[in-house]
């Protein structure tokens, strides 16, 4: 037990300042990742939401894509594809060696793809819940598309996507434990090598563990705390 | 029935007392049903009548008191939260089986069909035989009037019509006792006719019935006994022409005003 | 389009489908029995079970698969307790540690499921059996499950369409399936974008078929809450 202090502690055989720099890198990338899916996620919604056939098929496939092949191979496509994408044009400029892309870059934008397939499901679910009198009467009044969206949708469905925002939050930061196998040094990085150091794999993937589940339990409580601030002021039932 | 089991009252309560959280609900209260009785509870809303009829069959656990089905006392005990709790599930299921419950919203089991629904019972519980058990199933249903509709599930069914499968499951417990928790009040005025034709052929036959009830009519030309419940106390009760005739409470005066 | 490479890279991966649908199946059907025995204890009148049940849901569901699978594969191995242990032959196999992980997993997330099932039964219909003098396991079984069954399998189906997609994960410690073949193909032959265009493939087809399974399932649970076609009564 005062092993494991020792082990995560601060002191010079310890590791828990690179450890808690990995968890910093987790949320980075977690919330690079988060950006990218709602930027991303809000049109692929608006597609969807759309009067369009061409688009609302187009979304369909996407999330239905998105949400059934398997992250890492999205990770895989980015990371490698990536890489020898940029190799072929470094070496067409003479650069010799095989040149990878960022980790995080790759990373960040493979977990930001699959989150916008599940963030506008979220987008949908909260446009539709609007009450579609608002709307209607915002049409009546001749107000804009585009005013319409940031005065009368964006702010409500802010409220109404908040708890599955939540959810797709949580399972980015998940997601980025996945980022470890190309290289990038969040937590789950970090621990492997730590337990290849050490020879004391246990440790450090239940030192994993527990970071893993305060970032969880922080994070629900910031979302908490938002779902609150946001219905203030609406009536229940 | 056991020489001793046939003097007994098919249900007795003494002292019963319930209350949830800061209101009691139930204060004192005592009575006997013997065979043959069709007793109606009525009362304003809030009165504790429902609750009094859910005590019988322990779905409501009294506070104080006692309850005894043909002599046989149901056993509590106080549990680590100071809530009284029944001792002896055996027991509870046993005299369960003795007292036939109809509810406001009928209750039916939605992913079986009314015959199946009437067999549940008899042929899981009871043990009887599902040849035997489906027989005697449809016999009630005859009698409720729905037997064309043995084969249909619920959803399918009028208010009226799911009613009256829901008594032909009670009955097809054989139970000494039926409990009609009020059984019309969840009903299109156009339905409530043909549950309580249904009721009224049961006490002709002698059935032990006690109905909790806002319909007065069935009170007044069907029971033997008229119980009038206000706030947790049974204030008068007698015989339905004394009752309703020349009630003696000032409260229950007010109430038959009110409801006529 | 080089569909020389599309069509034998798919040979090679259709090799680990065996393998995939087995880490699935196994995982999720293992995994019921677990979510059932967990949302009861969710569901039992004691605050002690309760407690444990959610502490198991809220580790498994709050941290990532892939540390759990780690954990299991190369942190149990640290002990020489576990080394000694019985267990051992399989403990040290990695395709017994991910189908530990991936059973584990699930269960988490099932049990949420199974818990909304059963408290999905409308009360009413409980007390109707209670008033019988039904005892509890015959209401569970005869009045509880066939209704709830109803509710979780929607919610099982997509279950199961995110294991196959988790059995992914395996590659990452040596087992074989789609991805694992997948990967090695790629890093010998670097083209990342034909190969993920087939093993993506693969995935979508199984997920479809799970989901048209589901469906049909779904269509003979639910002829006793449709509608019927003329009113019963007129």
């Amino acid at each position: 037990m005062i092993n494991f202090i020792e082990l995560m502690g601060f002191g010079p055989k310890g590791w828990g300042a690179l450890l808690l720099q990995a968890a910093l890198m987790t949320v980075t990338v977690s919330c690079a990742a988060f950006a990218l899916g709602s930027a991303l996620g809000c049109l692929i919604a608006w597609a969807r939401i759309s009067g369009n056939r061409v688009l609302q098929v187009a979304s369909d496939a996407y999330t239905t894509v998105l949400r059934g092949i398997p992250d890492l191979l999205v990770i895989y496509l980015l990371y490698f594809g990536g890489s020898t994408a940029l190799t072929a044009i470094a070496q067409k400029f003479g650069a010799t060696g095989f040149i990878g892309v960022n980790a995080f870059g790759a990373g960040a934008i493979a977990i930001g793809i699959i989150s916008a397939a599940y963030q506008s499901e979220v987008f949908r679910g909260a446009y539709g819940a609007i009450a579609a009198g608002e709307l209607e009467a915002a049409r009546a009044v001749g107000m804009p598309r585009w005013l319409m969206f940031r005065r009368i949708i964006a702010p409500q469905a802010l409220r109404y996507a908040l708890p599955g925002l939540g959810n797709v939050w949580q399972i980015a930061v998940k997601e980025s434990a996945l980022i470890s196998v190309v290289g990038l040094t969040e937590i789950l990085r970090q621990a492997q090598v730590g337990a290849g150091s050490t020879r004391q794999p246990f440790a450090f993937y239940i030192t994993a563990i527990l970071l893993y589940l305060t970032i969880s339990t922080a994070s629900g409580w910031c979302f908490q705390r938002a779902e609150t601030i946001t219905t203030r002021g609406v009536r229940r039932g | 029935m056991t020489p001793a089991e046939s003097n007994q009252p098919a249900v007795r309560l003494r002292n019963l007392g319930k209350r949830f959280g800061n209101l009691e609900v139930l204060k004192d209260i005592s009575f006997d049903a013997h065979e043959g009785d069709v007793i109606s509870i009525i009362g304003a809303s809030g009165s504790g009548k429902s609750t009094l009829l859910r005590c019988i069959n322990m779905l409501e656990v009294p506070d104080k008191g006692e309850v005894s089905v043909a002599g046989e006392s149901f056993r509590l005990r106080v549990g680590s939260d100071g809530k009284c709790h029944t001792a002896d599930r055996a027991q509870v299921e046993r005299l369960r089986q003795q007292l036939g419950m109809v509810f406001q919203n009928f209750n039916l089991w939605t992913h079986m069909t009314i015959i199946e629904n009437v067999i549940e019972a008899p042929v899981h519980l009871q043990g009887r035989a599902r040849q035997d058990a489906l027989r005697e199933a449809e016999a009630l249903l005859e009698k409720v009037g729905i037997a064309d509709k043995r084969d249909s599930y619920p959803a399918h069914l009028s208010g009226g019509q799911q009613q009256r499968a829901a008594i032909a499951r009670a009955l097809a417990m054989r139970p000494r006792v039926l409990l009609f928790d009020e059984p019309t009040s969840a009903l299109d005025p156009e339905m409530v006719g043909e549950v309580l034709r249904v009721m009224r052929d049961l006490a002709q036959e002698g059935r032990t019935m006690l109905v909790v009830t806002h319909e007065m009519a069935f009170a007044r030309e069907v029971s033997n006994r008229v119980v009038f419940m206000n706030q947790g106390l049974i204030e008068e009760q007698g015989p339905p022409a004394e009752l309703f005739g020349s009630p003696k409470s000032e409260r229950l005066r007010q109430f038959l005003a009110r409801v006529n | 389009m080089d569909f020389v490479f599309l069509f034998d890279t798919l040979r090679q991966l259709i090799a680990g489908v065996p393998l995939l649908l087995k880490l699935a199946s196994i995982s999720i059907a293992a995994g019921a029995v677990l979510a059932l025995l967990l949302a009861l204890m969710r569901l039992s009148g004691s605050r002690a079970l309760s407690l444990i049940a959610q502490a198991y849901v809220f580790v498994f569901r709050g941290t990532p698969l892939l540390v759990q699978i780690f954990l299991i594969y190369y942190g149990l191995g640290q002990f020489p307790e576990v080394r000694q242990s019985i267990a051992w032959p399989l403990l040290r196999e990695p395709y017994w540690c991910a189908l530990l992980a991936f059973t584990l997993n699930t269960a988490a997330y099932s049990s949420e499921i199974i818990r909304g099932g059963i408290l999905s039964v409308p009360f009413g219909q409980i007390e109707a059996a209670r008033a019988c003098g039904m005892p509890r396991f015959l209401m569970f079984r005869r009045i509880i499950a066939p209704q709830g069954l109803r509710v979780v399998l929607p919610a099982y189906g997509n279950e199961l369409i995110l294991m196959t997609r988790s059995t992914a994960l395996a590659s990452v410690i040596t087992l074989m399936e789609v991805t694992g073949i997948a990967s090695t193909i790629i890093s010998e032959t670097f083209r990342a974008v034909e190969v993920f265009i087939c093993a993506g493939a693969i995935y979508l087809v199984i997920n479809f078929a799970i989901s048209r399974a589901i469906a049909i399932i779904e269509r003979r649970f639910s002829k006793q809450v449709r509608p019927l076609a003329v009113p019963a009564h007129i």
